[in-house]
């Protein structure tokens, strides 16, 4: 494709998706959306993950050979 | 940058949800207009400001004051919508909610304008946002590759890579353009 091509195809692209520009601003405030994910981040993680990390503690105790198998598999 | 500033990017890189939300009024609209002018539609542009504000809080504490919020925040933006995009088959984002051209050339048809669209949205998504960004909304290349996190030898050719693929997709359909 030389320059030629390369410009007409530019201009073809620029007909085909005409430019958004910058003067543009949401619908909606934004804000309330993100605070209830703010909200909900904080208390994300579900008990079952809490579950599993004491299981892992209590095998690494109970049975330090079991370290290096699972470093293995991290 | 004035002493004001500084302390609010200070505050919010040590978690203060206030700071942030200083932040977030301050940045909202550049963000928001930076991933409609890649998403081209304004719902998705907004859920994916939201993806984007919640992503650079999660990360507050990489962030280096030093370096200025806007181009970090337009970084984080760039690749929540490159994530979208790869998400999305390309039928599913057209037709947007951009309104079309006010001055269109008269030899180019509106099918061909409409079979370039659906070319485009073929590309990967790699080389369709760096087109969209440079060619589409005529962003600097220097202001490209910082959003993206490449080189601007790197924009340039994953521009020249997506015209070169639009041109023959385009030719396959028997379109010379």
């Amino acid at each position: 494709m030389n320059a030629h091509d390369e410009k007409r195809m530019k201009q073809l692209l620029q007909q085909a998706l005409p430019p958004v520009g910058a003067d543009c601003e949401p619908v909606h405030d934004l804000w309330p959306a993100l605070r209830r994910r703010l909200d909900a981040g904080s208390i994300r993680a579900p008990w079952y993950d809490w579950a599993l990390l004491a299981g892992i503690g209590v095998l690494t105790v109970c049975f330090p050979a079991s370290i290096p198998l699972l470093l293995y598999y991290l | 940058m004035r002493s004001e500033e500084r302390d609010v990017l200070n505050e919010f890189r040590q978690g203060s949800v206030d700071a942030f939300e200083s932040l977030f009024h301050q940045h909202q609209r550049a963000i928001f207009g930076w991933i409609l002018r890649i998403v081209r539609n304004s719902a998705t542009a907004e859920d994916l400001a939201v993806e984007t504000f919640w992503r650079i809080y999660r990360a507050h504490a990489r962030f280096e004051p030093s370096r200025g919020f806007e181009g970090w925040a337009r970084r984080i933006a760039t690749h929540a919508a490159l994530d979208w995009l790869r998400t999305r088959r390309f039928e599913e984002e057209l037709p947007g909610d951009i309104p079309a051209p006010g001055v269109a050339d008269a030899a180019v048809s509106a099918e061909i304008r409409l079979k370039t669209a659906q070319a485009f949205g073929r590309l990967p998504p790699k080389l369709r946002i760096a087109a969209t960004l440079a060619v589409v909304e005529d962003r600097p290349h220097k202001e490209v590759a910082e959003a993206l996190g490449i080189s601007v030898v790197a924009v340039r050719l994953r521009v020249f890579r997506a015209l070169r693929l639009l041109r023959k997709d385009l030719e396959q359909q028997g379109i010379t353009p």
